[in-house]
């Protein structure tokens, strides 16, 4: 039997001596393990306490928010998740987009979109004024 | 191989999801009644039966995570991989299924 041995390319980069990929291994593991905890309380929260779906809107909102607690839960769980699931993301783009410029644009691509998500939910969680509703009943609007 | 497979679709399936619901959350600072529209949308029963599947797939893409971070972390979890695959979908299925009652409840209930 005719065996032949595999042909392994060299890798695209062969510049690179930064620890960068070592890193972001790291950071999908430590992110994913936090991400647990802070994905499954936050649907635990939102869709099985209270009335479930249906007791989600502007009022509800505004009473998480209104706590500096759930502002934190919210703004690392916005964190984590958008630079695990960008990094996530740019693995698999690297993985089957062969051509170097169809790599690059789909990673640019992907690049403006996450800072969007990033830069837009974290104003949200800090500018979020509850009192533009008239029918507020949270005591800070009285 | 199935659950690297299944791993990589839930992850970018979540992905995905993520960015609509920043931008659907993003709503609270237009007006109380735009973010309240758009969460109707979901308390409908087709977008209902979306956000379970859109569970399931967070429930098995966490597990399976874990799994991950057993096989490269601790010294037994190469040895265990099969048996924490059995794991992982057990523990989901677990989790899944009072949710999926409670929420399909819910969505068709009105
Ligand atoms: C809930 C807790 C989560 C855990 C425990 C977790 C765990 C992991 C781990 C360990 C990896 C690396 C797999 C590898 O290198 O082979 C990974 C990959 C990935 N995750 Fe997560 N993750 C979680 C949440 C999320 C979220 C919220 C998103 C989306 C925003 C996401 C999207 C992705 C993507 C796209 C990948 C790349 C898959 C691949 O390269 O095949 N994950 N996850």
């Amino acid at each position: 039997m005719a065996t032949s041995t595999p042909v392994i390319q060299a890798p695209r980069n062969l510049a690179s001596k930064s620890n960068f990929e070592l890193y972001s291994w790291l950071f999908m593991r430590l992110s994913g393990v936090l991400l647990v905890f802070l994905v499954l309380a936050h649907l635990f929260v939102n869709l099985m306490l209270g009335d479930g779906i249906d007791g989600v809107d502007f009022a509800f909102v505004a009473g998480k928010w209104s706590s500096p607690f759930w502002q934190t839960w919210d703004l690392l769980m916005l964190w984590l998740a958008q630079l695990h699931g960008t990094n996530g993301l740019r693995t698999i783009i690297n993985d089957y987009a062969e051509r170097d410029g169809t790599r690059f644009w789909l990673k640019s691509l992907l690049y403006l979109a996450s800072i969007v998500v990033i830069v837009l939910g974290t104003l949200v969680i800090f500018t979020f004024d509850p009192c533009i509703d008239p029918d507020s009943t949270l005591s800070v609007c009285q | 191989m199935w659950s690297w497979v299944a791993h990589r679709v839930t992850g970018v399936l979540i992905f995905f999801f993520l960015f609509a619901h920043v931008l659907d959350t993003a709503l609270v600072r237009v007006s109380p009644e735009a973010y309240n529209d758009v969460m109707g949308t979901y308390k409908n029963p087709l977008v209902g039966l979306l956000e379970a599947g859109l569970v399931a797939a967070v429930l098995f893409h966490a597990f399976n995570g874990l799994r991950v971070v057993l096989i490269d972390f601790w010294s037994q979890g190469p040895r265990y991989q099969r048996q924490l695959s059995y794991g992982v979908i057990a523990v989901s299925f677990l989790l899944f299924v009072p949710f999926v009652i409670r929420h399909l409840t819910i969505v068709f209930g009105h």
